[in-house]
């Protein structure tokens, strides 16, 4: 029914089959629509926020998606900046990916502002001192520069290559694309340190309050570092999902052991960077505040010393370990193992960063202040979840995303499932 | 956000904050123009190679 959409020489499934997959996503997704529109029509009374949790799970949501989606800034400095041309068989994948990330993180904002229609406020009555000012602000122009990047892609579309414009459009683009990739590198270095600058300038919070640079907190560099280090991570993640359920080799090992090592070694050189900020933060700049490190571990339900170690050690330490060793990295079970690790790393750092600073006590008056989100909240962040499996089953259906795909499964498969 | 905005000051916060912002959207505007103008050209003359 389909067939003229799809790339030459690739094999799908049938229309219905798609059809149907597609469907049953939807429903999760017209969930989480509804949820959003409780939240747009009702109001942020329909999440369990208070005064303590000014920021919710849907600001963890945003920051989590905004660090796995690094991958996409950081292929493209690779692979166009830095003449990595290896890349070349994951960057389309990367961008995609990128692409959901940030969008669904724009439309997470545009529900945890609550009136999405003042939304352009920011941009118009800007707050030069806010850190916050300048995560929209890069926000949204990196994701007009991955929507710049993904077009070339959507227009090398079976049909859409036919019309001679866009044939020679996206050849022009792809031209240019290291002018692009260069803009979205400075957009992705500020905004993705700002995020982590918001916790480090916080001095009401010892918790999350960091010495650093001239105006720039640690915090704002161990952010931008980690997105760097974990984006990859999701990126093979994501490709290793899509390969097992269409039972097709997408990309070729040497690519994904290349793109592996280098976030190896840049999980292992963030950890180190991490270590050591923890430990001055432990021993010099809390105490100096009048905090012991017991302080923000101990006395509540949840938030104990396996947090620290969770994310540190077995989420930080073991991956960046697995990865840079040739023979770890090569067998696919350890790979997959700490790609794993990796992400949930990185979306527990988050979690720390935005959630546990809020729980800690800070006055002697205080107790610690745990917060469960409602129903709303969690649907409202699946919503990004369903989305982005349903433009990775689309662009995998009608776009040539992976270039090696033709090559790598010559002999068909004998079962074939999408 | 723009110098007739009645709350835009003319100091250096403002100079590097929105400076560098709207360096990032020119280039942005700058290649797409550049590519589409092209794109045009090329099809009227079918003077583009295949990538």
């Amino acid at each position: 029914m389909d067939s003229a959409l799809i790339p030459e020489g690739a094999k799908r499934c049938s229309f219905p089959k798609f059809t149907i997959g597609i469907a049953i996503v939807s429903a999760v997704l017209l969930w989480g629509v509804y949820a959003m529109f409780l939240c747009w029509f009702k109001g942020l009374n329909q999440t369990n926020m208070n005064d303590y949790y000014g920021f919710a799970l849907w600001i963890w949501a945003d920051l989590a998606v905004i660090a796995v989606g690094g991958g996409a800034f950081f292929t493209g400095l690779l692979k166009y900046i830095l003449k990595v041309d290896e890349l070349k068989n994951i960057i389309n994948f990367a961008v995609i990916i990128g692409f959901i990330c940030y969008s669904s993180a724009l439309l997470i904002l545009a529900i945890d502002i609550g009136q999405p229609l003042r939304g352009w406020f920011i941009f118009w009555h800007a707050n030069i001192h806010s850190m916050l000012t300048e995560v929209a602000f890069c926000l949204s122009a990196y994701f007009a520069v991955l929507t710049i990047e993904f077009i070339p892609n959507i227009l090398e579309n079976r049909q859409a290559n036919k019309v001679p414009f866009f044939h020679h459009l996206a050849h022009n683009m792809h031209g240019v694309m290291a002018v692009f990739a260069a803009t979205g590198a400075f957009l992705s270095f500020f905004h993705q340190g700002s995020l982590g600058g918001v916790a480090g300038v916080m001095f009401g919070r010892p918790f999350a309050v960091r010495e650093g640079l001239l105006i720039w907190p640690w915090t704002f560099f161990l952010f931008t570092w980690s997105a760097a280090a974990f984006g990859p991570c999701f990126t093979l993640l994501v490709t290793k999902i899509t390969e097992t359920i269409t039972g097709k080799k997408l990309v070729s090992d040497k690519t994904v052991f290349l793109l592996a090592k280098i976030s190896g070694w840049m999980i292992s050189t963030y950890i180190i960077a991490k270590i050591i900020d923890t430990i001055y933060w432990a021993t010099v700049t809390a105490p100096s505040l009048g905090f012991s490190l017991s302080h923000f571990y101990t006395n509540n339900s949840f938030y104990g010393y396996w947090i620290l170690i969770t994310e540190i050690v077995l989420c930080g330490v073991v991956p960046g370990l697995i990865l840079i060793m040739k023979s770890t990295r090569e067998n696919p079970t350890l790979r997959l193992i700490a790609i794993i690790l990796g992400t949930i790393g990185v979306c527990l750092n988050r979690w720390v960063m935005v959630l546990q600073i809020m729980a800690v006590p800070v006055m002697s008056f205080d107790t610690w202040a745990l917060y469960i989100p409602s129903w709303q909240e969690i649907a409202t962040t699946v919503l990004p979840v369903a989305y982005g499996i349903i433009l990775i089953a689309i662009t995998y259906r009608y776009l040539p995303v992976f270039p090696q795909e033709k090559e790598l499964n010559s002999v068909e498969p004998a079962v074939e499932a999408e | 956000m723009f110098p007739f905005s009645f709350e835009w000051v003319w100091d250096m916060g403002h100079m590097i904050f929105f400076g560098g912002f709207w360096y990032a959207i020119s280039i942005l505007g700058a290649g797409m123009t550049f590519c589409i103008l092209k794109a045009a050209y090329d099809t009227m003359n079918e003077s583009g190679e295949s990538h």
